[in-house]
């Protein structure tokens, strides 16, 4: 393995263990990095990777085994501690402050002090444009955080991981909010770090990325080394392999497009600063794949047909009748669901259980006599709901932010399925989900389209939309740039029409 | 809600979430008792009216905390709670004087039926739960603001209504509803009916719902505007009932009524588990705080303990017994 500077690792964990009441989280790991290398970790949610770099990041103690940091043992007693130590992590969930500015937040707790004692907002402002520049990074030092975009936000919190000068970087799926363009400038600035002699440590649950970025591997199991090597080496199969224990099922058939009727049309809509002119029709039986880069306006899109905002203009119609869906309940009503991009924001009810989270939406009708809920017959539905998405939790008592990324993604989607859609809306459904749960979320959909369900699919993952897709949209900032069929689509004509 | 524990063999075990607070009032009775036979010669819980006393000492603060509870469980808080309590007390008792009132507030209304001014007390609890749930959510102020106006507001109302002076002299029919026992059973059927409409309806499980996360209570179809209107006018309706009995056993009706109840309410539904941050609270555990509450007051008078010393440790209790059920919730 290559190893710039030559004389030792820059970071060693030999044979870490961790457990929480009631799960051993770690077991006897031990992972090498070397300098001017990106070490990814991998496996499926709940393997113990993140547990792994809190370790490293000084956020847990381990209860056993050590580390060393340049070949000197390392005891970390705080994440302040690791940041003194050249260790930097930058979360999976953004910490930033909304409310201050991109420069605050980098610079926080390290302001540049004038000769009064104060904070010097001149030098702070300097000092921010010099680093962004580095990074080659275009966002305004004085914008305040809450006006970003997620991907926007994401290179703030790398900027300010990189302002503590570390030479260790840990990256928790730094992807997951950001799109290909993003991410390769985010790959940019890996391979300079590399060129620097830091070193890496990534976890993601992307295959692609690994090929592209990893100089080596380690995949964990339910806690557990499985095994790992140079990327070069390894197929993707024999990645996913160790990564699940088992075969994966068989990717989404891909059936020939069985569309039906047309089921939803869109005419000039139009939501001022958002998009444009926005024309399409989705039918039955069929996925409608909206392709493009964050900000182009799918979201607001797809928020507007779902009535959560109200275009300003243009045309809905369902079935043959014109509509105006001025909420949620009215389009609930009308026969759509909609699964949001951000599960914590928008998605579930944290303190809730799954069968809470599940039946809040269906909470009408049948299942409910005199206002009294029908206990009995809603927990059936939900039962029925659990094993048909396969989703792994104890029973629906369970609180749902015990679950996994992927089984909370299950749940989500259940909740929609439950109010029995023809017209379902899927905005980002496999951001942060492991590969197994993906591959059954997409088993799932590709069923419900043979069912003659009709299907919104917004990814930023090209690979998702070009195997799933019947048709794929292209928007860019706002407007739509072309809508290709299956066959004539690929990863350059669509990623032409995405960027300007 | 079921805070989950884990047991031998690694299998979670659920406890109800009361069981610690529950614990905590136990204790506290215990601790109580112990020094009334030091320092007292006697006992402090075999002794049936002292008991009746204590838990009609705390009903209206309980029936307040009820409602206080659900709007705290929608991730709201009412502040409005006392000056309703005073409005109502003012307006329900002007409805029920008595013929022998010598300057009645309304000569021609006396001696009439005892429901002419609980209904008159109830819809004026429930008008003014309306504006709170108008003002949060028509408007995007939040309910700290809009309930503190609303307070304010009431209570200058409550001023108003009779230039302060105090209105006396109430029909017997009426002053029944304070007398005896009947204040607990209020409370309590108050509690029981809420219970089951947070645990088995569907105004429970969207109360619940939107508290955990109002975004995605939007997104799954929650009418969240109606529904928070709903709970904050559930909320003053019981806060006027609470004015109905607290003028009742007072047998008048005055402006300074209800000080600081919104602070005790809110006390004992927290000190039951209920989480500011919306989404977590039941009626069980605010009983279980408003009786905390009770047994310290009525355990202090009991041991002759000033006055002053009571509030100083009431205002510890809150806080320490908010921070061992977090420190039990962590393990």
């Amino acid at each position: 393995m290559r190893n710039v500077a030559g004389d030792g690792w820059l970071l060693e964990v030999r044979n870490v263990c961790k457990a929480f009441p009631g799960v051993v989280a770690l077991d006897d790991v031990s992972v090498r990095l070397g300098r001017g290398t990106v070490h990814a970790l991998s496996g499926e949610n709940g393997a113990g990777k993140s547990t792994l770099m809190k370790i490293v990041a000084g956020v847990y103690a381990p209860d056993a085994g050590e580390l060393l940091l340049n070949g000197r043992d390392l005891r970390l007693r705080s994440p302040r501690d690791a940041l003194n130590c050249g260790i930097a992590m930058i979360h999976q969930e953004l910490n930033l402050m909304p409310c201050m500015s991109v420069a605050e937040n980098i610079w926080i707790r390290r302001e540049p002090i004038n000769a009064l004692g104060l904070i010097s907002h001149r030098e702070l402002k300097r000092r921010t444009r010099a680093l962004l520049e580095r990074l080659r990074i275009d966002i305004d030092p004085e914008a305040e955080v809450r006006t970003l975009p997620v991907a926007a936000r994401q290179m703030v919190e790398i900027a300010r991981a990189l302002s503590y000068e570390s030479q260790l970087l840990i990256m928790d799926e730094p992807t997951s909010a950001l799109c290909e363009r993003d991410a390769e400038h985010l790959f940019a600035i890996i391979r300079e770090l590399k060129g620097q002699g830091k070193g890496i440590l990534y976890i993601t649950h992307r295959l692609e990325e690994l090929f592209e970025i990893a100089d080596e591997l380690s995949v964990l199991r339910d806690g557990r080394y499985v095994g790992g090597g140079t990327p070069a080496t390894l197929t993707r199969e024999a990645i996913v392999r160790m990564m699940v224990g088992r075969e994966l099922p068989p990717a989404a058939p891909v059936g020939e497009a069985r569309r039906g009727a047309v089921l939803l049309a869109a005419r000039h809509l139009t939501l001022e600063r958002h998009f444009r002119d926005v024309s399409f029709e989705l039918h039955a039986g069929e996925i409608l794949g909206i392709a493009g880069l964050v900000g182009s306006g799918r979201t607001r899109l797809a928020e507007a047909l779902f009535g959560l905002t109200r275009a300003s203009s243009g045309r809905l119609s369902i079935g043959d009748r014109e509509v105006k869906l001025d909420s949620p309940q009215s389009a609930i009503s009308h026969g759509l669901a909609f699964v949001t991009e951000d599960r914590k924001e928008s998605g579930c009810f944290l303190t809730l259980s799954v069968l809470e989270n599940l039946e809040i939406s269906v909470l009408h009708g049948d299942f409910v006599r005199c206002g009294f809920v029908r206990t009995r017959a809603v927990s059936e539905a939900c039962t029925a709901m659990c094993a048909l998405l396969r989703v792994k939790t104890p029973d629906l008592h369970e609180p749902i932010g015990n679950l996994s990324g992927g089984n909370q993604q299950k749940v989500l989607i259940g909740r929609c399925l439950l109010t029995r859609p023809k017209i379902l809306i899927l905005d980002e459904p496999t951001r942060g989900v492991d590969v197994a749960a993906k591959a059954e979320i997409h088993q799932l959909i590709s069923r419900l389209v043979g069912e003659g369900t009709a299907v919104l699919l917004i990814s930023s993952e090209l690979p998702e939309i070009l195997g799933m897709s019947d048709r794929i949209m292209v928007m860019r900032e706002g407007r739509v740039t072309g809508i290709l069929e299956r066959a004539e689509a690929d990863q350059v004509k669509i990623m032409d029409l995405a960027a300007a | 809600m079921a805070s989950t524990r884990t047991g031998a063999g690694g299998r979670p075990r659920r406890f109800p979430p009361e069981a610690s607070i529950l614990m905590v009032l136990i204790g506290l009775a215990l601790a109580f008792e112990l020094l009334g036979w030091i320092f007292v010669g006697q006992s402090f819980l075999l002794n049936e009216q002292r008991l009746v006393v204590m838990i009609l000492q705390v009903s209206v603060i309980g029936i307040i905390a009820v409602g206080v509870t659900q709007v705290i469980i929608t991730g709201g808080i009412d502040l409005s709670s006392g000056s309703v309590v005073a409005l109502t007390a003012m307006v329900a008792a002007s409805l029920a004087q008595s013929s022998d009132a010598a300057r009645a507030v309304y000569p021609s209304l006396t001696d009439m039926p005892v429901l002419v001014p609980v209904l008159a007390g109830l819809a004026g609890g429930a008008a003014a739960g309306l504006l709170n749930g108008t003002l949060i959510a028509g408007t995007s102020i939040p309910p700290f603001i809009a309930t503190l106006g609303v307070m304010v507001t009431a209570r200058g109302l409550a001023k108003w209504y009779t230039h302060g002076e105090p209105v006396s002299m109430l029909t017997d029919r009426y002053a029944d509803i304070g007398g005896g026992a009947l204040p607990v059973m209020i409370f309590l059927a108050t509690a029981l009916i809420f219970h089951i409409a947070l645990r088995y309806t569907r105004y429970g499980k969207l109360t619940y719902a939107i508290g955990a996360n109002p975004q995605a209570a939007r997104v799954a179809g929650i009418p969240v505007a109606r529904h928070l209107i709903a709970v904050y006018t559930i909320a003053g309706t019981l806060s006027g009932l609470a004015g109905i009995v607290t003028s009742a056993r007072a047998v008048s009706g005055q402006a300074g009524m209800g000080t600081m109840y919104e602070l005790d309410a809110i006390a004992a539904a927290v000190i039951g588990g209920a989480s500011l941050a919306g989404g977590v609270g039941r009626i069980t555990g605010t009983v279980i705080g408003t009786m905390i509450l009770g047994v310290v007051t009525s355990g202090f008078t009991f041991l002759r303990i000033d006055a002053y010393y009571q509030e100083i440790v009431k205002g510890a209790i809150i806080v320490v017994a908010v921070i061992a059920d977090q420190y039990r919730q962590r393990a």
